[in-house]
């Protein structure tokens, strides 16, 4: 391809999106619309995903051990544990320091002085994070299995309430996906058949006269590209701006739910919607204009 | 003497331009557009095509842009099967036409430079040429001062010129007018007949389909009748036949 004809492509195209002002501004409307859809619900699902996962790494089992049982063999069942495939990560917790936390929890400095001997001396214990809350059950069960184990302290609400938000999220997120797919379709095929109509007698004519496919679909080509990228830089930048104002708003008006909503930083968020919504809404143009000039090429 | 089957090759005299050897075609309903038509067309003629609605002019156009495909029989330009033409090659085939419509076809949105030069960009010439091309041939059909102009502010005849110019500008062999005075007046008619004959006489071969009596009976070039898909005349320096 000639430069001169490579750039006479391009000026076409984005003439055409000027030609045609009404049915790109329609275009841009609808992919618009589906990429904002897009982009709130996958917002809303990443930082879903974040709280119950932030939940998660809070659920953790306690081992206790037998009065008595040696340092050694305590050491010896921590090695064994964190080479079990449902642990994330195992901390020792001595005898000493659950007593410091426990007193200074419950006493305060001046009043656990009274203590001369630590009450909680059989205490130390391990506390061991999940890699996934669902394997609890599992984990639980091997643990009472090991010799020396007196007693595991589990949180089973809170895990299977957890692991049933993560199913729930799965589930819901593949459900909207899916309408969100077949309203943009619907829109987009609308959109299509809309541009057949505006430009059958042009590509007719073009291809009288001995223009290639090729020649024929490129300034469509590009339009649809255009309108595309337009369509995905406008409801990011929608986004960008109510992200910041909704998790500012939140964080003010309801700083009680501050521990619990933990907020990803919008830029988290558009290292992954940047890339796709530009992704789907670019493809999204070159589909729509491939197909609605293909219709028309065999003349 | 080889026993192996040659390929049939039909041998096409250089200076026949168009050759319809037993050409039909049929639509999935109706009686066939074309029925066993056999004509020859020699380079650098000037021939009329009449004939009523449904006698199989309009087809004869769609098989020669090769927008159609004959059901049976062959059908050469340029001594170029059209029958064997890829569909890819199409587009290089419809260069080497020159094609005029009654509806002049033009590209609505785009001023007259452009619609003249799109003929020119779809075959890759630079810029600078089409700068040269379009101004002249602008000025061969008369409209060097209007080429800022869209077509919606030209009259039918200017229209018309534009599409001419079009179809010109590339300098093709052929050039195929489908009807094309059949939306203006006699006075712009006959400027475009006029334009059509100066082509023809600097060796464009130049087809036109026509249902203008006045301008057939008076050029006195070769006419052919066609009835019901048929040819049922064909004569050098004739005239419009009646139906009755």
């Amino acid at each position: 391809m000639r430069i001169s004809t490579f750039f006479y492509t391009l000026k076409q195209g984005i003439i055409n999106i000027f030609r045609n002002k009404w049915f790109s501004l329609a275009s841009v409307a609808t992919i618009s619309a589906c990429l904002l859809l897009f982009g709130l619900f996958y917002s809303i699902v990443v930082n879903f995903n974040n709280i119950v996962k932030t939940a998660e790494q809070g659920v953790s089992v306690t081992v206790f051990f037998e009065d008595n049982l040696s340092e050694a063999k305590i050491q010896e069942i921590g090695k064994l544990i964190e080479k079990r495939a449902e642990v994330a990560k195992v901390v020792y917790v001595s005898a000493e320091e659950a007593w410091e936390t426990f007193r200074m929890e419950y006493f305060g400095e001046e009043y656990s002085d009274g203590f001369t001997e630590n009450p909680l001396e059989n205490s130390s214990n391990y506390e061991i994070y999940l890699s996934d809350v669902a394997l609890q059950g599992s984990l639980v069960t091997y643990l009472e299995s090991v010799e020396g184990v007196r007693q595991v302290n589990r949180s089973e609400v809170t895990a299977s309430t957890l692991s049933g938000m993560n199913v729930l999220i799965v589930y819901v997120s593949v459900g909207i996906i899916g309408i969100l797919l077949a309203v943009s379709i619907f829109l987009i095929s609308n959109t299509v058949m809309i541009g057949i109509q505006v430009r059958k007698e042009e590509i007719n004519i073009m291809k009288y006269i001995g223009a290639t496919d090729f020649f024929v679909r490129s300034p469509f080509v590009i339009e649809g590209i255009i309108i595309g990228a337009i369509g995905a830089a406008i409801p990011l930048g929608l986004i960008y701006v109510v992200y910041n104002t909704v998790v500012e708003f939140v964080g003010e008006r309801f700083t009680m739910l501050n521990t619990l909503l933990n907020f990803l930083p919008v830029q988290e968020i558009f290292n992954t919607l940047v890339p796709v919504s530009f992704g789907l809404g670019i493809g999204i143009g070159f589909l729509g204009s491939v197909m609605t000039v293909r219709k028309h090429l065999k003349v | 003497m080889s026993l192996l089957k040659q390929p049939k090759e039909k041998k096409i005299p250089s200076e026949d331009i168009i050759v319809l050897d037993n050409v039909s075609k049929s639509y999935a309903t109706g009686a066939p557009a074309l029925n066993g038509v056999s004509l020859t067309v020699k380079q650098g003629e000037f021939v009329f095509i009449v004939g009523d609605s449904g006698s199989g002019k309009s087809t004869l156009i769609k098989l020669l842009l090769r927008e159609l495909l004959p059901t049976s029989g062959e059908l050469y330009v340029n001594g170029q099967s059209l029958v064997d033409l890829k569909r890819r090659n199409v587009p290089k085939y419809r260069r080497n036409l020159g094609v005029v419509f009654q509806d002049f076809r033009l590209l609505k949105d785009r001023n007259v430079y452009e619609n003249v030069a799109f003929a020119q960009r779809i075959i890759q010439v630079p810029n600078r040429e089409i700068r040269k091309n379009v101004p002249s041939i602008l000025s061969v059909v008369g409209l060097a001062g209007k080429y800022k102009a869209k077509p919606r502010q030209l009259s039918g005849g200017e229209q018309q010129r534009v599409a001419l110019a079009r179809a010109l500008i590339n300098r093709p062999p052929i050039l195929l007018c489908d009807e094309p005075t059949g939306n203006l007046d006699p006075k712009n008619s006959w400027e475009i007949m006029k334009l059509l004959e100066q082509i023809n006489k600097k060796g464009t071969t130049v087809l036109v389909v026509t249902h203008n009596r006045e301008i057939v009976n008076e050029m006195q070039k070769r006419v052919i009748t066609m009835k019901k898909g048929i040819i049922v005349s064909d004569e050098e320096k004739g005239g419009y036949i009646d139906e009755d």
